[in-house]
């Protein structure tokens, strides 16, 4: 079987970027990716995004992003699974190498936000729910992530500030990436007397949502150009699970069954058990989805995962390094955009790139990104090649 | 020739007896003590007709609270809502202007689609006007069971003395068959004239009254006319009665029109809820006969007398049967609504009724 | 605007009329074609008592658009006594604390409206601590 490499990383810092267009953001992160490859061709381009079609009021972004990023009449178009798009995007361009159909595939996530105001915004990313018997309630992403958390404090019996520890990580790491939306460090203090946004739920425990554009040049090893500067890092692993669109519907909500599926099938692919992996970028755009992807996972016991983050145990040179460039809490959570951020982020720390924040040694990567809370769940696995 | 007289010119009775079958009431939880208007408008505390009103919450309307007392009815009723052949709601407060109130209440409580479903308007007797339609209604022949709902989330200009005590709540009647009711209807009798005592014009907001003259003139005049007519035509008097229950703008109103058809402040007292609900317009008098209701014996005999501006009474005598023991308890009685209360502060009160300019 | 899908799901909403699945017996909320239990077709109607406990709740504070103006409004998970879990507000609550575990009753009130009140009101279920002993 060929391996499929990726030869190309590219993105823009996510932020509030009003001068910037959706299809600028795009073009630029595009570009660092191609450019990143040695100016490798691709045959085509897969998008993922969520919001485009609402709220840019622009659909058909396959035929908008190869005109201006100029890659000719190739086949593209977008992917959507909620917050897991971008994932879903770099899926499908592995599977078109797999099948012998394309040789080198250009990935693209990208989302807008920014454009309208936050509760006309947030009113849009409610599509990610059950809308008519979720969002029609009242309920939206980060009330679902508050209804989670409330069980999941209720039935193990922990204090409100259980899960401190995953921002206060997640805000320590962005202080190290130039790309990330919050470079600023997080204390318990502040944590503890944050306001709520869905009680229990608080303004730390949901990542900020951002504009953000992150692209991908995957092709086969063998079609990377003569004397490619970078250490080979491979895509060993997909998969991609989901569980019921609504909580619900789900026996136990707090299970992440699909995180499950999803991270055991992609590390199977990769013929790696997932406690090898040396650098998790798991979802956590709320800290209690971070927890229970944790536990899903079999990282920790049911109920204890907050003590890894309390414990330091996701930290860079820790035990399982995770978030490592600020996740989506700091990072930002550009949403569609967000899959194709962790991979960056992954091929980063494989590379040995990812500056002080870099994993010593690290070899594989773990990558995780959800539609919703696990209604979707897509992993993938990456390694870097030993060199001789 | 010499057309025989068939029906008393003044008394509506039916051929075939009719009754109530079921009741239901509906208060809202939030309650705005009168002292809290008064701070407002005067820097006192005092001078509010009530200690407070019922207000209702941001998520209610007239549709959302007939629904409930209607549920309440059905429970007492004990009948299957496709028996319904009317659901009829009179309310100043419809929610729309233009689409019935009643097909949603209808639809709610899982009424059938071949009923009647018009919405009432006469101001505060537009639910005893409902009533007697029904009564008509079951008492032809043409229905087994109807449904008549006197509603409001009533509206007072702020500042006006009607912000006391414009209130909401209200109570639905499922009429039916003299030998199932828990309440057999013997007659009624309405009394209307041209008196503009109290009116809104479309568009507008908060009604207009004509102050001291929506006393004499209006409430009393009606309210007497209509109750000594139905006395005297029953051959009645009031003290044949236990209970009477007037419609209550405020305290002082209905005790007074008592008392001049010769009742007691006892045979009052009971259904006169206006200190603690306040006026809730079209459910007033209604609201106040689901109280007595949930605490009349069999043979007790009741007047309802309801008034609406512009102007009108419908006044109705009933006989509580015993069936009233046996049913009341299925579902929340009026005083458990009235104890279900939580009290907010004017701030929170405009916000409720949405009298707050939200650009 | 969007008349037709709020009106085509109206007795469900206004009243928690469901599905009893014929091979299964199952109570499902909301009606779906196919029983999420056995696989079976499902299409029985059937209505739900309306009583149910809080499995959980969030006070929701921030809330999207459409929704701004009746916040803080609570959104629970409501665990209905025949079986399945419904998502709903919880009103009514004046000072009563919510918790897990509390019984909770269904009442149908307003569960959206056009600030500018030109559109059609959207009313629907929502819960209430049980108001009878």
């Amino acid at each position: 079987m060929t391996d499929v490499v990726v030869a190309g990383i590219g993105q823009i810092p996510v932020g509030d970027h009003y001068s910037l267009s959706l299809r600028s953001m795009g073009v630029q992160a595009l570009n660092k990716a191609l450019h990143d490859s040695g100016d490798l061709k691709p045959d085509a381009l897969y998008i993922g995004n969520l919001l485009g079609s609402t709220l840019s009021h622009q659909a058909n972004l396959g035929a908008l992003f190869t005109d201006y990023a100029r890659l000719g009449h190739i086949e593209a178009y977008t992917t959507e699974a909620a917050g897991a798009s971008g994932a879903a995007a770099l899926r499908v361009a592995y599977l078109a190498i797999l099948s012998g159909y394309a040789d080198t595939v250009a990935v693209l996530g990208v989302e807008k936000w920014s454009d309208v105001t936050r509760e006309e915004a947030d009113a849009l990313l409610s599509q990610e729910l059950d809308y008519d018997y979720e969002a029609i309630p009242g309920l939206n992403s980060a009330g679902e992530a508050g209804l989670l958390m409330q069980r999941y404090l209720y039935e193990y019996n922990l204090p409100k500030d259980a899960l401190a520890g995953f921002p206060i990580q997640a805000h320590a790491n962005a202080l190290n990436n130039p790309n990330a939306l919050l470079r600023k460090s997080l204390t318990a203090e502040t944590y503890a007397s944050a306001p709520m946004l869905s009680d229990p739920l608080n303004l730390y425990d949901g990542a900020a949502y951002a504009d953000g554009a992150a692209a991908l040049i995957l092709t086969r090893r063998e079609l990377l150009p003569k004397n490619f500067p970078h250490p080979i890092v491979r895509l060993l692993g997909s998969s991609v699970s989901v569980d019921a669109l609504s909580l619900h519907d789900r026996r136990d909500p707090l299970a992440f069954n699909a995180v499950k599926t999803a991270v055991e099938s992609a590390a199977l692919q990769a013929g790696i058990m997932p406690v090898y992996t040396d650098v998790f970028e798991l979802d956590d755009s709320f800290s209690i989805y971070a927890a229970l992807t944790l536990e899903a996972c079999g990282f920790a016991e049911k109920g204890t995962a907050w003590q890894m983050a309390r414990d330091g145990l996701l930290a860079p040179g820790a035990k399982l390094p995770a978030m490592t460039m600020g996740g989506c809490k700091a990072r930002g959570n550009p949403i569609g955009a967000k899959g194709v951020y962790q991979a960056v982020e992954a091929v980063q720390q494989l590379r040995g790139a990812a500056g002080p924040n870099q994993v010593k040694n690290a070899r594989i990567a773990l990558t995780l990104a959800l539609g919703g809370p696990a209604s979707t769940a897509i992993a993938h696995v990456f390694d870097r090649v030993e060199t001789r | 020739m010499e057309n025989k007289q068939t029906t008393n010119t003044k008394l509506l009775r039916t051929n075939r007896k009719t009754g109530i079958v079921g009741y239901g009431a509906y208060i809202p939880r939030y309650r705005l003590p009168g002292s809290e208007v008064a701070m407002v408008w005067t820097g006192s505390e005092k001078g509010s007709p009530v200690k407070e009103k019922a207000v209702a919450g941001l998520d209610e309307d007239v549709i959302t609270m007939s629904i409930e007392a209607a549920r309440n009815a059905l429970l007492r009723a004990d009948i299957d809502p496709c028996e319904l052949r009317a659901v009829w709601i009179g309310s100043e407060s419809h929610p729309y202007a233009v689409k019935p109130s009643g097909t949603v209440v209808a639809e709610a409580i899982g009424a059938s689609n071949n009923i009647q479903s018009g919405d009432w308007e006469f101001a505060c007797k537009a639910g005893s006007e409902a009533m007697v339609a029904a009564v008509a209604m079951v008492g032809s022949g043409m229905a087994n069971y109807a449904l008549a709902i006197g509603m409001d989330t009533a509206q007072g200009k702020p500042s006006d003395a009607l912000e006391y005590t414009a209130g909401s709540g209200g109570a639905a009647y499922i009429i039916g068959p003299a030998e199932e009711s828990v309440a057999e209807i013997e007659a009624s009798y309405s009394f209307v004239s041209d008196t503009p005592d109290f009116w809104r014009r479309p568009e507008q907001k908060y009604p207009e009254h004509g102050q001291r003259f929506t006393g004499d003139p209006a409430y009393f005049h009606h309210i007497e006319s209509a109750g000594r007519t139905l006395l005297e035509e029953l051959g009645a008097k009031a003290s044949d009665f236990t209970y009477a229950i007037f419609h209550q703008p405020n305290p002082k109103f209905p005790m007074k029109a008592g008392k001049d058809l010769g009742f007691t402040e006892e045979q009052i007292k009971p259904g006169l809820l206006v200190p603690v609900i306040g006026n809730t317009y079209a459910g007033s008098s209604l609201v106040g006969l689901s109280a007595v209701l949930d605490i009349a014996k069999p043979g007790d005999r009741i007047l309802l007398v309801s008034f609406g501006s512009g102007a009108g009474s419908d006044a109705f005598a009933l006989t509580v049967t015993d069936r009233i023991t046996s049913r009341r308890n299925s579902a929340p009685t009026t005083a458990e609504y009235i104890a279900r209360r939580t009290e907010i502060n004017y701030a929170t009160y405009t916000r409720f009724r949405g009298k707050i300019d939200m650009g | 605007m969007e008349n037709p899908r709020h009106w085509r799901l109206n007795k469900q909403r206004y009243a928690l009329v469901g599905e009893v699945c014929p091979h299964c017996e199952a109570k499902i909320f909301p009606p779906r074609d196919v029983c999420p239990e056995c696989g079976g077709e499902a299409k029985n109607r059937f209505g739900f008592s309306g009583k149910g406990k809080v499995f959980s709740y969030t006070i929701m504070r921030d809330a999207p658009a459409g929704y701004e103006h009746n916040t803080p409004y609570t959104v629970a998970i409501v665990a209905l006594d025949e079986g399945p879990m419904v998502t709903a507000q919880l009103t009514d609550l004046g000072s009563e604390k919510v918790e897990i575990g509390m019984p909770v009753e269904m009442v149908t009130r307003k569960i959206r409206e056009d600030v500018e009140k030109k559109g059609m009101i959207i009313y629907g279920y929502k819960f209430r601590p049980v108001m009878q002993g």
